[in-house]
């Protein structure tokens, strides 16, 4: 299976609808909208040349000065019989950042998801359990998106007057 | 025979010895100390080589680890604790029997570490009061026995009212502790 190949197949089926780039490194990125994204999915799984199986793994990303697709869900999806991978990609607003939910196609997709709701505040729609996997019950943000500061606010010992500040 | 620990200060004659109760319980306390190690990363691998028979926490009088919080008089914090991880560390301590004692061993069990991050709990006095601080990143063992040492001198010299003093009630009901 190569990437020509690939793209052949799932062209085909979806036309227009995607966009295709092969990065530096060879690896073909798909970039789908968030409503064919099942879709998509369900024909990478089932397309019997494709075969694609194994979602290896999915994560957030942010970028803020992106505007109207801020969020980003991206995804590695793996034919374990022809030892093929592709990297899919799904933007979102910051404002209503909901993505279908992949658990009811790969039951790896149930943690993964959980993890990005907890660091980027990605709603994933259909998923059994919307909840913080990670971090404490009570915190009140997510603590991945770029607004937020990675220094902890109760913090005592790099206080200014430390070092004489 | 060799004395194991020295006598406390007292008045030595023919046939009897005379020294105050705090010293003599002092003494039986801080030599045999019961620590609960509550240990998460590289500090616990440091307190095992504590344990261990190069450096023999044993002749403290501590070889004796409790595992259940309500036997135990020393909590041994080593290592990075979370934010989420914060209730239970608390939670041990509030199961712990008066007197007892707490050593945070380590930079993270101070004051988060190099952890400055929103997921890590920045020192565990933000918890549980602490009695001694070990620094280092991890401390050798060596160090370790240090802060138990001087937990030693602490409850060696503790006045056996301390525990009723308007001082001590004050500095619970500062970490809300009933």
């Amino acid at each position: 299976m190569g990437n020509e190949q690939a793209i052949e197949i799932i062209s085909q089926k979806f036309g227009e609808l995607l966009s295709f780039e092969v990065d530096a490194y060879g690896m073909l990125n798909i970039t789908t909208p968030a409503d064919t994204m099942i879709e998509l999915f369900t024909f990478l799984k089932n397309d019997a040349s494709l075969n694609m199986s194994f979602l290896t793994t999915l994560c957030g990303i942010h970028y803020p000065f992106q505007k109207g697709a801020e969020l980003g869900v991206v995804y590695h999806i793996h034919s374990l019989e022809n030892n093929y991978r592709i990297r899919i990609k799904v933007w979102t607003s910051i404002d209503e950042p909901n993505i279908p939910s992949l658990t009811d196609l790969f039951a790896s997709a149930n943690w993964q998801e959980r993890e990005t709701f907890d660091f980027y505040g990605i709603n994933f729609v259909g998923h059994p359990k919307m909840e913080r996997i990670l971090n404490m019950d009570e915190m009140t943000y997510h603590p991945l998106r770029k607004e937020f500061p990675l220094e902890d606010s109760t913090r005592e010992d790099k206080a200014d007057r430390f070092f004489g500040r | 025979m060799a004395n194991i620990v020295d006598a406390p200060e007292g008045i030595e004659g023919a046939g009897f010895f005379a020294t105050s109760l705090d010293k003599v319980i002092g003494l039986a306390r801080a030599n045999s100390i019961w620590p609960l190690p509550f240990a998460t990363s590289c500090c616990g691998i440091e307190f095992m080589a504590t344990m261990g028979s190069n450096y023999d926490l044993a002749r403290f009088g501590s070889e004796r680890l409790s595992f259940s919080p309500r036997q135990a008089d020393l909590l041994m914090v080593m290592g990075t604790i979370s934010k989420k991880m914060a209730p239970i560390v608390r939670q041990v301590y509030d199961q712990m029997a008066e007197p007892k004692w707490v050593l945070a061993v380590g930079a993270c069990a101070s004051s988060g570490g190099i952890f400055d991050t929103y997921s890590v709990l920045q020192g565990i006095d933000h918890v549980v009061p602490v009695d001694v601080y070990v620094p280092g990143c991890p401390p050798r063992p060596e160090q370790i026995i240090d802060g138990f040492m001087r937990i030693q001198d602490l409850v060696k010299n503790e006045p056996l009212r301390r525990r009723y003093s308007k001082e001590y009630q004050e500095l619970q009901e500062s970490y809300n502790i009933k």
